[in-house]
């Protein structure tokens, strides 16, 4: 698997640039893959979403759907689409450093 | 061949009935998880989705389904399970099948159809309804939920499909 190197940090990631070992990451290794990914700051409604689907993932072994996502973290639909544009739930999950969500919903 | 990312897609929902509805739901939804563009063309039954007295009340059709062994699992019994066709059309059984479906989506974390037609807009996937048939079952744009952007001619339809994939469901 491809080790990358991100701002001063060497994480080890997937082929599409997910983080394979969550325990690795740190905050400003999510500032760093925001920045990549076009986020330029991350903001406290960015980390509200990134620590949920951290303790999601943490719990459960899987990142949740944006519909628990949204219900549960109080970030509404419209305003995660705003906040990774392109695609929120591979983009969250990508600075949050666990996997690629697995559901289709 | 090129391997150009899909840009946008045009999903048309032609069928009225819980398993006509949910595909083309899922597609625009999963579209927009991917930052694809979608809309979404409710035509002849499938306007039943955006109803506002239908939306939430779809059902499975379970008359002339010769796969509905398929769903014998979720009583616990074996998907091998025979479910002779004129079964179906017993009274009760097409609610039946339509509850213990829409239990299961629950559990999935799909959600029921008006949830998911918000969920789409507020995406900003955009949902249409056809008007030749609004026409044809004397609906009113007030008939529809709120989420419904406008109401397009099929000339409509393709000009707003430019450059999309269109899918028929």
């Amino acid at each position: 698997m491809p080790n990358k190197t991100i701002g001063a940090f060497t994480i080890e990631v997937d082929d599409e640039g997910f983080m394979l070992d969550h325990t690795q990451w740190n905050r400003d290794i999510a500032t760093a893959i925001a920045q990549q990914e076009g986020i330029a700051t991350l903001t406290d409604r960015h980390l509200l979403v990134v620590d949920f689907m951290r303790k999601e993932f943490i719990e459960k072994g899987t990142g949740p759907s944006i519909r628990r996502l949204t219900k549960e973290s109080g970030v509404e639909t419209k305003e995660l689409y705003a906040l990774f544009p392109g695609g929120p739930a591979k983009k969250a999950a990508k600075i949050a450093g666990i996997k690629k969500p697995a559901g289709c919903i | 061949m090129s391997n150009e990312p899909i840009k946008r897609v045009s999903i048309i929902v032609s069928r009225g009935s819980l398993d006509g509805v949910y595909p083309g739901l899922i597609m625009a939804n999963g579209a927009r998880m991917e930052g694809i563009e979608a809309m979404l063309f409710f035509t002849f039954f499938g306007l039943g989705a955006l109803h506002k007295k239908l939306q939430n009340d779809l059902k499975v059709a379970t008359v002339g389904n010769a796969a509905m062994n398929m769903a014998m699992p979720l009583l616990g019994m074996p998907i091998t399970m025979p479910f002779p066709t004129w079964m179906g059309g017993i009274p009760g059984v097409s609610a039946f099948a339509s509850s213990v479906m829409k239990k299961k989506m629950e559990k999935l974390d799909i959600p029921p159809v008006g949830e998911f037609v918000t969920m789409i807009h507020d995406a900003g996937g955009e949902i249409y309804a056809c008007k030749a048939a609004m026409d044809m079952f004397d609906l009113k744009k007030d008939d529809l939920v709120p989420e419904v952007d406008s109401i397009l001619t099929v000339g409509d339809f393709y000009a707003k499909s430019a450059g999309a994939q269109i899918i028929f469901t």
